[in-house]
């Protein structure tokens, strides 16, 4: 019963999440690296299974490099809100005043920042190891950057549904696998018409509107699946 | 008891009743909080206490009966303490995820210093124990403008003169015109003021 200090205005909470969120994960560096870690292996174990011919790795790259992208990306996605579940603090963010729609949107953005974000940066690096043409390489960056923000949208409804689960990992990659699919789609051929030559905006286009989409809606489904598992 | 009008009602629960396992834990259950009460939810464990709080909190959705109105802010406190032990006890409460934030770090400080946590403001809050964790939870009570508290065990892992502490703060908040409502097993030193809400046998007043 102090001097009311007003609740923050819900820009500014969401700021204070973001904060938050991004403060957790640099005091917990492993989570940050281990995907990264795991793609540089993946992709290490390509030229060893496929054989070392630059011709054929060439070919198969895009493909590879995005199917590593959405497994890196469906391992991390369990982990959005499970300590937040853990520690309590997802019951509280559950009765805040601010709107649960931009919080939900606010933990999201903070996740895809420190994986996917993160992932399309240094992917450069990767597609050079398995010999993906140079000219390709800004539209795999794009394509990873506006694709793995879908991912995370749609990995963070999985995530929701399963928080309250001991072992949602295998649950929750069965949950979402499926609409990683059209992400997959056109991911992979904006980095295959790039590698050829041929303008990639259009097959990026449609990963931004899948990406509009999903912050359209994504959002009202983890919110419903974060109060159905805080419930039970 | 009965201070103000029906207008001034912090919290009116209707008709509330909870099954859980095809056991009825409680039903009928109406009561209506207002500013100075101090309600105590007694019962068994296993009598639905949480249950009963996690309704009242807006947490449990579905799943029972009656209606809740909630007529001003609350301030929930579970089981849980919602510390993020990477981040220390000032971050803790700066950035809290209640959205209640805003609060000045000199608050921030004198909340802290007020639960015995002088000197840790800074430090990573893993290196905190148990009790302390439940602490730095507590500060938030020093923060809150909430009028009405719904406080699950508030005394577990609390130590006597917290306990002590605990109490008077709670006096001290309901005489300023809020209301908490809590559960917990130890009885309270502030007999004259609290009121029960059994829970094998309804609502005694």
């Amino acid at each position: 019963m102090s001097p009311a200090s007003r609740p923050p205005a819900t820009s500014a909470f969401c700021l204070t999440l973001v904060r938050r969120q991004l403060t957790l994960a640099v005091r917990r560096p492993v989570d940050i690296g281990n995907p990264l870690l795991f793609f540089a292996m993946v992709v290490a174990l390509f030229p060893l299974g496929l054989g070392p011919a630059p011709d054929k790795l060439a070919d198969f790259a895009p493909g590879i490099l995005w199917i590593i992208a959405l497994l890196s990306s469906l391992l991390s996605s369990d982990t959005v809100f499970r300590s937040d579940f853990e520690d309590g603090s997802l019951e509280q963010l559950l009765l805040a005043p601010q709107p649960l729609y931009l919080s939900v949107l606010a933990y999201i953005l903070a996740h895809w920042l420190i994986t996917g974000a993160l992932l399309a940066l240094v992917s450069p690096l990767f597609a050079v190891m398995i010999n993906l043409p140079s000219a390709a390489i800004p539209a795999l960056v794009c394509a990873l950057a506006l694709g793995t923000a879908v991912l995370s949208l749609v990995g963070g409804i999985g995530a929701a549904l399963t928080v309250g689960l001991k072992r949602g990992g295998m649950l929750i990659s069965l949950l979402i696998l499926p609409f990683y699919m059209p992400v997959l789609i056109f991911g992979s051929a904006a980095v295959r018409q790039a590698a050829l030559g041929a303008p990639a905006a259009p097959y990026l286009a449609i990963l931004g509107a899948m990406l509009c989409l999903a912050i359209a809606l994504a959002p009202l489904a983890i919110a419903a699946g974060l109060r159905i598992s805080v419930d039970a | 008891m009965a201070q103000g009008q029906d207008g001034a009602a912090l919290l009116r629960a209707d008709a509330l009743s909870l099954e859980r396992g095809g056991r009825e834990l409680f039903c009928g259950l109406s009561f209506t909080v207002r500013p100075g009460q101090l309600l105590q939810i007694e019962g068994p464990n296993g009598a639905g206490k949480t249950s009963l709080l996690r309704i009242l909190a807006g947490l449990s959705r579905y799943g029972f009966g009656g209606r809740v109105h909630r007529q001003a802010p609350q301030l929930y406190l579970g089981h849980h303490p919602a510390v993020k032990a990477l981040l220390t006890p000032r971050e803790n409460l700066a950035w809290h995820v209640a959205g209640e934030g805003g609060h000045s770090d000199a608050r921030i400080e004198a909340a802290l210093e007020q639960v015995g946590l002088y000197g840790y403001e800074d430090v990573p809050s893993m290196t905190l124990s148990a009790g302390q964790h439940r602490r730095v939870n507590l500060a938030r009570l020093y923060l809150s403008s909430a009028p009405l508290w719904l406080l699950d065990e508030p005394f577990t892992a609390i130590d006597k003169a917290g306990v002590a502490q605990l109490e008077q703060l709670l006096e001290n908040h309901v005489q300023g015109g809020g209301a908490v409502i809590l559960t917990s097993h130890q009885a309270l030193q502030l007999t004259r003021l609290v009121e029960f809400i059994h829970l094998d046998a309804g609502l005694v007043a």
